[in-house]
């Protein structure tokens, strides 16, 4: 299943609640404000860190890239474009869009 | 009575007079219109001549993180109007410290010089405001 989280993990805490629940096979992909959770040396990296042994992350980077982020990316964290967003789509039966 | 008398006096007292603004901006730039919102707003009471100053805490201060690349969302980067702001006499930038250090930021890291203060310091500068407007 992928999950897309669009909020920013200090001001909500949805990306909190989306990590609680990934399952085998489950993939993240952040987007909007939700890129703020690929920022590194902010109080939810280690949380993020954690998810990173087991499930794939990913970040829409337009969306990092606006925000002046490039340089503060999680290693590990993979950045897409729009067609890679379309692309994990296509690869999952199941998209649950946390907002 | 005196509360009537209050009203006429407060008219009288305020013709003219400049206040102090404080714009808190709690806000990160582009998932919502807020900031840009703020920024247009500040940007109206500056024509007025008054006394502003600007606040940034919690995801706030995502605004004025240097190189924002807007290009790829399609959305304008209003980000360099933060230093046109000093043309403005708006030259009153705090961020808050705790806000600041817990999203992984340096005062190096902003788009403008700001003056960087504790909660307790903020909490002290909104006291000494007439008008809080909070984005």
């Amino acid at each position: 299943m992928l999950h897309t989280v669009n909020k920013s993990p200090t001001e909500r805490n949805v990306l909190e609640s989306c990590l609680k629940y990934l399952k085998k096979g489950s993939v993240v992909l952040l987007i909007e404000d939700g890129v703020y959770g690929a920022l590194k040396g902010s109080t939810t990296t280690k949380m993020v860190e954690q998810t990173l042994k087991n499930f794939p992350i990913y970040a829409l980077y337009p969306d990092i890239e606006a925000r002046g982020m490039q340089d503060r990316v999680i290693d590990g964290i993979k950045l897409v474009d729009y067609s890679g967003f379309v692309d994990l789509v296509a690869e999952h039966t199941t998209v649950q869009a946390w907002l | 009575m005196s509360e009537a008398t209050g009203g006429v006096d407060m008219e009288e007292d305020t013709s003219g007079k400049v206040k102090k603004f404080l714009y808190v901006n709690r806000k990160a730039p582009y998932g919502t219109i807020y900031a840009l919102e703020s920024l247009e707003v500040v940007l109206i009471t500056a024509a007025f001549d008054q006394d502003v100053s600007l606040a940034f805490l919690d995801d706030g201060v995502y605004q004025l993180v240097k190189g924002q690349h807007t290009k790829g969302i399609d959305v304008k980067n209003f980000s360099p109007t933060y230093r046109a702001l000093e043309g403005y006499d708006i030259e009153k930038l705090y961020v808050e410290k705790e806000s600041m250090e817990a999203r992984g930021l340096k005062e190096s890291d902003f788009i403008v010089p700001v003056k960087v203060i504790s909660a307790q310091e903020m909490g002290d500068l909104m006291l000494t405001q007439d008008v809080i407007l909070s984005f």
